[in-house]
């Protein structure tokens, strides 16, 4: 039986890039194929082209053997090729029905459409296992719910090719689990499923086969089976990496950073972040853990001083910074330095160079200035030598900053704070989007810092990253800490609990 | 994506000669040649010494109102009220020029240029203030403060400043040493040909004033904290930079630069307050500065784009009674139209013809 997709020798460049090079990859009937590779190894563009939303420069398209031409995704869908984007592209005040329907509505009544499509989509959910309320905004139900609409969108313009990409992004452990049991069925059930991932543990729970990219080309195309993460990890970047790190114990001495009672409201008003209470000691690494969206962000911002609390206090060594207002320039001399969660909307600015990037926030500082007028030369030194310490490639300073890749934008806004010195360094997801290589970079930086005796506090969504990097766990769920561990004994299973709002080993 | 040339070069040239072609239809309609029009445009404003005179003239008013206009976008305000500005700026230079205008020249030109960016940064300060305390959107504000310093300028020229006995509403002259020294003063052998042009040393100000605004935007700590702000509004936050700070302070010197109008156009020109003698040029200077990309090079070579067809075009409709006034506003709205509003229309065609028209890749 012919491959349900298959794409033979895609190539396709964008300027100078050369995104796929003769890229050959095919997912046969009734399994799901795994497609992992660095940011920028061509993932994306190649998932893209599959999707009519790219075309190749050369290649041809197969769909069930037949040679198809995708010019849109509309082209696509109608040869049975669906996709859930990591970002959902969901309208939150419409029902789930009128979701599954959009675009695809049937006709002027909209009251036919609906009726018709309740008694498709019923079966289908029915068939797949795929619960889900239909008559409910879909703003109002969790992630991993929203996700299953997505993949009830596909299914119901008769997808049997589905690409999912990046889809635990936004799950706890267990919602993941759920989405695997979904895909499980679905493979029963005869559908092709490619799995767009960077996390190598998925791709080893799910996947019949994998293919793995690098530079725009396929360097491997294995069977699950016969491999390991250790083997798909050095395929993708290329060379040996070290997925354990090795640390030494935490002497954690004085508290450095505490925040106490704190309650931060969003832009909308919302209480984000309530009574919240925790220490960062000079020599430890706290992790926080959590889903996405659960407070962490304006815990982030209120910390940073870019948000002000309504309650609570936040202390910097001996100063209260919360209470009596200072700003994040204020807070910077005080000995913290931040790396935000979301590089590009208030880590750097997209538009500047690199070296203009480097002083963001220290731009009022010698050796940057002198009677307000920049000092080009400094910063340009400073920056190059940003470059060489960090690794930083390329090695340009004056280049765009966007024309980065995101591990080597990350690794500049890490080096300008922690180049500053600081006695606190708080970092938002310190990897998001951000290749392998790199991420073994970055986290043995902060580990140096926590080692020179620095405080350092740690928020991110990925939890091997918390157990890899802490010293103590604390766990957030709606706005709340609802739990601290250390790391021996946190297990994947408890801090999934915890972040889905349970206690482990009892009831609510 | 074009690559940096052709954004700045290629394609104001294309917009501009979109524009000059459709003019000339327009000239054609009417039953002049287009041809003999546009040469008669380039005679009356670069072909004799009196047109470059009188273009330069009119480049100095829209030099600091397109700088005006430049400071305020990198902050991320739009300010639509360089005209306002330079309307209540100019009443701080005349003020000074009525005041101080028998004292020496050394007193009176420094006092009239710290008087007109003083009060154009006063008439700038309030809807900069309501945008930064109270969210007040500075494009509508900014607005109304045209109308409202129109209305005042009115009210103190008829009631108070006018000249007594006399019907038109405007002051008496100034004092002879408040007067801005004509080219001829300062370009001593060179300066002959523009005798009979209001050219004068606001010209040399205005240049002053663009590298200045240069250097404070691009090489000090506080233009980069400007243009974090207007850039990226979070990022901001982040590096501690204010932004109701930066709104205002970027809209005082936007004000003040507006202000300066009336260095060159009631100290050099007028010697008098009169009405309405800023002209529209706080307008035009939102073209200039659109057009000029926002940088005070593009914005100097936009500012004489724009005095060539303010000059070339008054050439124009004396020599070609067909062509009347509004003819030649038609064919000024066209230029900005095409340079300021749909500036990026031929982008995609260049690009393509460039041969750089595929997408990025990415998400």
């Amino acid at each position: 039986m012919p491959p349900a997709l298959e794409l033979r020798g895609i190539d396709r460049r964008f300027g100078t890039v050369h995104a796929n090079r003769a890229v050959n990859f095919a997912v046969a009937r009734g399994s799901v194929h795994g497609l992992v590779g660095e940011n920028g190894a061509g993932k994306s563009t190649l998932m893209n082209i599959a999707y009519g939303i790219h075309q190749p420069d050369a290649g041809t398209i197969l769909v069930g053997g037949r040679p198809v031409v995708l010019t849109e995704p509309q082209a696509a869908i109608e040869a049975g090729i669906g996709m859930v984007h990591q970002h959902f592209r969901l309208v939150e005040n419409f029902t789930v029905l009128e979701n599954v329907i959009l675009g695809a509505e049937g006709g002027t009544r909209l009251a036919t459409g609906l009726a018709a499509a309740r008694r498709t989509v019923d079966e289908l959910a029915r068939e797949y296992g795929l619960d889900v309320p239909l008559d409910l905004p879909v703003g109002e139900l969790a992630v991993g719910v929203q996700q299953r609409v997505e993949i009830l969108k596909a299914l119901f313009r008769g997808a049997e090719i589905l690409i999912l990409d990046e889809p635990t992004a936004v799950l706890t452990p267990q919602e993941t689990d759920a989405l695997f049991r979904m895909l499980r069925r679905l493979r029963e059930q005869g559908s092709a499923i490619i799995l767009v991932t960077h996390k190598l543990r998925e791709i080893m729970a799910v996947t019949d086969r994998v293919t793995v990219m690098r530079q725009g080309a396929v360097v491997a195309n294995l069977s699950t089976s016969g491999t390991s993460p250790r083997e798909l990890a050095e395929k993708m970047v290329g060379r040996p990496v070290l997925l354990d790190l090795a640390k030494a114990p935490a002497a954690p001495r004085e508290p450095l950073l505490s925040v106490r009672n704190l309650e931060v409201l969003d832009a909308r008003g919302v209480v984000r972040v309530r009574d919240l209470s925790f220490d960062v000691r000079a020599g430890e690494i706290v992790g926080i853990a959590g889903v996405s969206g659960n407070g962490q962000s304006e815990l982030l911002e209120a910390i940073a001083g870019m948000r002000t609390p309504r309650r609570g206090t936040i202390t910097l060594g001996k100063r209260e910074v919360a209470a009596s207002g200072l700003d994040a320039r204020a807070r910077r001399r005080l000995g913290l330095a931040h790396v935000p969660e979301d590089r590009l909307r208030s880590g750097v600015v997209g538009t500047y160079s690199a070296e203009d990037n480097r002083i963001l926030g220290y731009q009022d500082r010698r050796p940057f200035q002198r009677a307000g007028i920049l000092v080009r030369r400094a910063i340009r030194a400073a920056c190059e030598r940003t470059m060489v310490e960090h690794d930083v490639r390329p090695p340009l300073p004056q280049l765009r900053i966007t024309m980065f890749s995101g591990g080597n934008q990350q690794k500049l806004v890490l080096a300008r704070e922690i180049e500053a010195d600081p006695a606190v360094l708080v970092v938002g997801q310190p990897t998001r989007g951000v290749d392998i290589g790199a991420i073994e970079f970055i986290h043995r930086r902060l580990i140096a810092l926590r080692d020179a005796g620095k405080a350092v506090l740690v928020v991110s969504v990925e939890l091997e990253e918390i157990l890899a990097l802490s010293d103590r766990i604390l766990v957030m769920h709606a706005g709340g800490i609802v739990g601290e561990l250390a790391p021996s004994d946190a297990t994947e299973e408890k801090l999934g609990l915890l972040m889905a709002g349970l206690q482990p080993g009892g009831g609510e | 994506m074009l690559p940096r040339w052709a954004s700045l070069a290629v394609l104001p040239a294309a917009n501009l000669l979109v524009a000059l072609l459709i003019s000339a239809g327009i000239v054609r309609l009417i039953g002049e040649s287009p041809w003999a029009a546009l040469k008669l445009m380039l005679a009356g404003s670069v072909g004799t010494p009196d047109g470059i005179g009188y273009m330069l003239y009119y480049a100095t008013n829209y030099v600091f109102t397109g700088l005006a206009v430049a400071v305020a976008y990198h902050a991320g305000l739009f300010n639509i009220g360089a005209e306002g500005q330079a309307y209540v700026g100019g009443l701080g230079v005349g003020l000074v020029a009525l005041w101080l205008g028998n004292h020496s020249p050394w007193l009176v030109l420094p006092l009239a240029c710290v008087a007109g960016a003083v009060f154009g940064a006063a008439w700038a300060f309030i809807p900069a203030w309501l945008q930064a305390r109270r969210g007040s959107h500075i494009v509508i504000t900014t607005i109304m403060f045209n109308f409202i310093a129109s209305a005042l300028m009115t009210y103190l020229l008829v009631n108070l400043l006018i000249k007594p006995d006399q019907q038109s509403p405007e002051t008496r002259e100034f004092g002879a040493n408040a007067f801005m020294p004509p080219a001829t003063a300062w370009l001593g052998r060179w300066g002959k040909g523009f005798a009979t042009t209001p050219l004068n040393f606001a010209f040399i100000l205005a240049v002053v004033a663009s590298v200045g605004v240069w250097f404070f935007l691009w090489r000090t700590r506080w233009g980069y904290a400007l243009r974090v702000a207007g850039e990226n509004p979070r990022a901001a936050v982040y590096a501690g930079i204010a932004p109701d700070r930066v709104i205002i302070g970027a809209m005082l010197i936007s004000g003040a630069l507006a202000g300066s109008l009336g260095l060159n156009e009631l100290l050099g020109a007028q010697h008098r307050i009169l009405l309405d003698f800023p002209a529209g040029a706080g307008f035009v200077g939102i073209a200039v500065c659109l057009m000029g990309r926002n940088h005070p090079v593009g914005i100097f070579l936009a500012a004489l784009l724009f005095g060539a067809l303010a000059q070339g075009g008054s050439q124009l409709s004396f020599d070609m009674p067909k062509v009347n006034r509004d003819m030649v506003v038609v064919i000024q709205g066209l230029v900005i139209l095409l340079c300021g509003a749909l500036d990026q229309v031929f982008a995609r065609p260049l690009a393509w013809i460039l041969g750089r028209g595929r997408e990025r890749p990415g998400n």
